[in-house]
């Protein structure tokens, strides 16, 4: 029995606990003990079960694909060795997959001897995905819509991240919600008479929007296609608005939550154009392959799902993607080819790279329908549209230029939640699916997300320079970290951009309880009121400091850092690999490497100078900081977790020689190691992410981002910690940029003009239309109906009705005249009858025989 | 003056089929005046017999082969089943009759018909 199979289970039980948890505050919440103080524990078990869960299918997964180390020389060893094999040339698809990391597993067992799992039958078929389809929801023909998983390494290290971070907050807002438990008195939402609002605690909500969210990210994490990624994008956006708006008799959280959800319904909005394509062109939305039973289309059950994994049996049918499938029953005869399989299987003949994106059938059919002249450049059109799409909904989620003011504005909700969903999580779900559909991203799409995350990076360490709100800082702080991600994805760095993922949710989780801490303690979130706090709380302090070091990528360079050092620098040497590439041939890449690597000064400035305006320096409001004390154990618990991963998760360990960075490598797409790929529309050509190990790039990149971190460090040193330069003064030197970065580059002024006032305008405009057109038009026919109704009305009443009535009335008098016969005296009757009868008789002689009847004239006898 | 002298010569013609015919005639006016004048149910009654039997007298005249003895074909006895017919009907009639008249006095205690008018219009 293969275990791998167990891992569908255990992920889905982790997924599903926060759901059963959720129910439960939600139908009993208010009865879980005092003030619901007990929901807060079963949100607990249930996030602390699931990373038990995820724990145990990571060491399952593991035992199976051990993510081990392949010291550095014998990478280079690889990547030379394969140049050497294939000349010079470099162009796309001179390279094959295989064949490297053949090449490498082979070095790597001659170099490092004492890794006996390591063989090249097994590093060829690599860490196989495991695909699963759970439930059809629907079907249309051959489209069809289900809920299944697509676990690879990177599904089960986002469970066990997001496991363990949702575990450490929910522990954490166990402390940092407490004021909750009694009846609250809120002084930032006024009443209308002044007087501050008064309400019951809400502690056990908070929890149930917790477990509702963590539920919505995992199943995020494990969904198999896009449809059901969909779904729970939404979910995930949901929470996010109800958590946001938590506060939401305060006005500026209501509003924080409503911004957070339309700007989201933008980027959503190409989310849904994206999965269209994908859907109309391929017919299918799984990300894997999937086994259908007996060549037919029904379900295929999780009991007799397909054992996917063991990549040495015999029967086992690998397809192109790598999904390796087998059947105990041998029932499995046909595979339905996923998405990444459509886009990156289609070998051309003489292409040895098995890999290489081309444009599906799929594609060029729905272009030919279209009626294109030139179907194939049309069907590659097609296909940017479609991964612009999909990016479009990740620039949403994860609050990239020109979608990200509302992240900011997010920072409303309690603290906690800023940590969770804010920073590590949610936000990160957009770098997330970029890197799960990334084999689907043509180039062209790949240079708009680079160049997009580069701005992001920019633009937002700018105005975190200048923000004096603790959360701000860390907001900002967050969005240019993401852009650092994408950047990273962007320049052909998947790995890079997954790594700085991880590393980011350690750190920036941290940083955010710290700074809940911090506000916990004095109860502002400005900088300018706080200071000299490290003596009242040191160990929100040091860890703070773990977390400052860690995002400014601290480290020894080339021997060994804290784990924002190795994720940055993995980004930039990419960098610098796509701007060195073919000699320097790429559009903008010495821009796209140069604003990253200055942006890695300014966010060594703006972490320090936040620690330091925090914790040194003299009290700058004596009575916050009198009260100011250190948290409660189940504040501080997690924050010395979180900084010790901070610390160390991408650290490669010493014993089983592999780790995180291992773990991920093995989910990396086919392709995206080896493949240089050229774009058709835009001369863009992706370098192959195996070369900026090279030594001299890695060298190189590694001194400058130290240096310019550590110049970004001293200056905040000397202008806030040892005052040798005032900032005011600094301020006021660069006035037009400091106004600039100050307003937020003026972006919600900008939108505000354009959308918000465009839109009202808009409106108003379409709104006189309606009164003096369409109204009009609308009344003017309403007047006349009414009069055609008078008319119709009047003949109705007076004719109609009129001879109706009047037959009656002459039928009445009639009957009322003869009713006086009627007398009821039966000598009258006979006297009628005798009369009639004589009558009658007058009236047939007269007319028999003729009207002279004399008597007389009858015949007497 | 000339209708005395009509009726006069009338009177003096041996007896034949015209002068049944009068006396029908007569009876039935007198059977109806009697109807309409008699308030009394039983004289209605009366009254309907006399109408009868005026009529039976003209059926008797109109069949009796003594006062038709021009007559191409025989007559037979139609004229004469009919008179028995409408007297068999008048006596099951005054039965009926007097049924309701006891009915209704039993009911009002009198017989005029007078009273009996509760269906007038």
């Amino acid at each position: 029995m293969n275990t791998l199979n167990y891992l569908p289970t255990l992920l889905g039980l982790a997924w599903l606990l926060p759901l059963a948890s959720f129910v439960l505050i939600l139908f009993f919440g208010p009865k879980m003990g005092k003030a619901g103080k007990c929901a807060g524990y079963l949100a607990i078990t249930a996030i602390g079960t699931g990373f038990l869960l995820s724990a145990i299918s990571a060491c399952i997964w593991c035992s199976h694909y051990p993510p081990v180390a392949v010291s550095h020389e014998a990478a280079h060893a690889a990547v030379a060795n394969d140049q050497a094999a294939t000349g010079t040339q470099t162009v796309a698809g001179t390279r094959t997959e295989a064949a490297l990391e053949k090449t490498a597993a082979e070095v790597a067992d001659a170099v490092v001897t004492d890794i006996p799992t390591l063989d090249a039958e097994v590093s060829e078929h690599a860490a196989a995905p495991v695909v699963r389809e759970w439930y059809t929801l629907c079907e249309f023909g051959s489209l069809r819509l289900s809920f299944g998983c697509y676990i690879d390494a990177l599904t089960i290290a986002m469970f066990c991240m997001v496991t363990l971070i949702a575990t450490c907050i929910h522990v954490y807002a166990t402390g940092y919600m407490h004021e909750e438990l009694e009846p609250m008195v809120d002084h930032q939402a006024k009443l209308r008479d002044g007087s501050p609002l008064r309400r019951p605690g809400r502690y056990h909500r908070f929890f149930q929007y917790l477990s509702l969210f963590c539920f919505s990210m995992l199943g995020l994490v494990i969904s198999g296609n896009l449809a059901m990624t969909f779904v729970f994008w939404e979910l995930v956006g949901i929470c996010s608005y109800f958590l946001i708006g938590f506060y939401y008799e305060r006005e500026s959280s209501s509003m924080a939550g409503n911004k957070a959800f339309i700007v989201n319904r933008v980027g959503d909005f190409g989310f849904i154009i994206g999965m269209m394509i994908f859907w109309s062109a391929l017919g299918t939305l799984n990300f894997g392959d999937m086994p259908v039973h007996g060549g037919s289309r029904t379900p295929v059950a999780t009991t007799q799902a397909v054992e996917s994994g063991d990549p040495v049996a015999n029967d086992a049918v690998v397809t192109d993607a790598g999904a390796v499938s087998e059947s105990a029953s041998n029932e499995v005869v046909d595979i339905q080819p996923g998405i990444f399989t459509l886009m990156r299987g289609a070998t051309l003949p003489g292409d040895d790279d098995p890999h290489r994106l081309s444009v599906p059938q799929g594609f060029i059919d729905l272009a030919r329908g279209a009626g294109a002249e030139d179907p194939e450049q049309f069907a590659y059109i097609l296909m940017m549209i479609g991964g612009l799409g999909i990016f479009c909904g990740c620039v949403g989620k994860s609050a990239q230029f020109p979608l990200h003011v509302w992240l900011p504005d997010a920072m409303e909700g309690p603290t906690p939640v800023s940590a969770l969903v804010h920073s590590a999580t949610m936000v990160a779900a957009g770098v997330f699916l970029v890197g799960r559909f990334y084999p689907a991203f043509v180039p062209e799409v790949l240079l708009v997300i680079a160049a997009i995350g580069c701005i992001t990076l920019f633009v937002a360490a700018t105005i975190a320079i200048t923000a004096t709100d603790i959360k701000k800082v860390l907001a900002y702080s967050t969005i240019s970290q993401l852009g650092y991600m994408f950047f990273g994805l962007g320049v052909g760095g998947w790995f890079a951009g997954m790594l700085h993922l991880f590393t980011h949710a350690f750190f920036k989780s941290l940083l955010f309880m710290g700074s809940g801490s911090v506000i916990h303690a004095v109860h502002t979130n400005e900088m300018t009121e706080m200071g000299g706090l490290l003596k009242k709380m040191p160990w929100t302090a040091y860890t703070m400091l773990v977390g400052c070091l860690a995002i400014a990528g601290a480290g020894i360079p080339l021997i060994i850092g804290l784990s924002g050092y190795y994720s940055k620098d993995a980004i930039l040497a990419q960098g610098y690999s796509f701007m060195t590439f073919e000699g320097g041939s790429n559009p903008y890449g010495g821009l796209l490497f140069w604003v990253p690597t200055f942006g890695a000064c300014i966010t060594a400035f703006y972490m320090f100078r936040l620690w330091y305006l925090t914790f040194l320096g003299k009290p700058r409001d004596a009575h916050r900081y009198e009260h100011a004390h250190e948290s409660p154990w189940s504040m501080v618990a997690p924050l010395v977790i979180t900084a010790v991963f901070a610390i160390g998760c991408a650290w490669t360990l010493p014993v089983v020689n592999g780790g995180l960075k291992e773990l991920i490598m093995q989910a990396e797409p086919a392709g995206v190691a080896a493949g240089s790929q050229l774009g058709e529309i835009v001369q863009v050509l992706m370098p192959a992410e195996s070369l900026s190990h090279e030594h001299s790039i890695h060298v190189f990149v590694s001194l400058l981002a130290s240096g310019l971190a550590l110049l970004g460090f001293v200056v905040a040193t000397v202008i806030y910690a040892l005052r040798k330069i005032d900032p005011q003064k600094v301020a006021d030197t660069f006035r037009p940029l400091y106004v600039l970065f100050k307003n937020k580059w003026w972006f919600d002024e900008i939108y505000d003009v354009v959308f918000v006032r465009g839109s009202i305008a808009v409106g108003g405009v379409i709104a006189g239309i309606d009164k003096l057109g369409i109204d009009r038009f609308a009344d003017g026919l309403a007047t006349q109906t009414r009069w055609i109704s008078k008319i119709d009305e009047w003949i109705d009443r007076c004719i109609v009705d009129g001879c109706v009535n009047g037959i009656a009335r002459l039928t009445y008098r009639v009957g009322d005249t003869l009713r006086q016969v009627q007398t009821g005296n039966i000598g009258n009757y006979v006297a009628w009858v005798g009369v009639g009868a004589v009558l009658l008789l007058a009236i047939v002689s007269m007319l028999y025989l003729g009207i002279d009847v004399p008597v007389a004239n009858i015949p007497i006898r | 003056m000339d209708l005395f002298w009509k009726i006069f010569d009338f009177v003096n013609q041996p007896v034949g089929a015209t002068h049944y015919l009068a006396v029908g005639a007569v009876l039935f006016c007198c059977g109806l005046a009697c109807m309409i004048a008699k308030r009394n149910a039983i004289g209605v009654l009366m009254g309907i017999e006399l109408v009868l039997n005026g009529a039976n007298v003209n059926f008797v005249a109109f069949g009796s082969p003594a006062l038709w003895p021009e007559a191409k074909a025989p007559l037979g006895l139609d004229g004469q089943i009919i008179a028995l017919f409408v007297i068999v009907l008048a006596a099951a009639e005054a039965a009926v009759a007097l049924a309701i008249a006891l009915h209704f006095y039993h009911t009002h205690t009198t017989i005029d018909v007078e009273q009996a008018n509760e269906l007038h219009g």
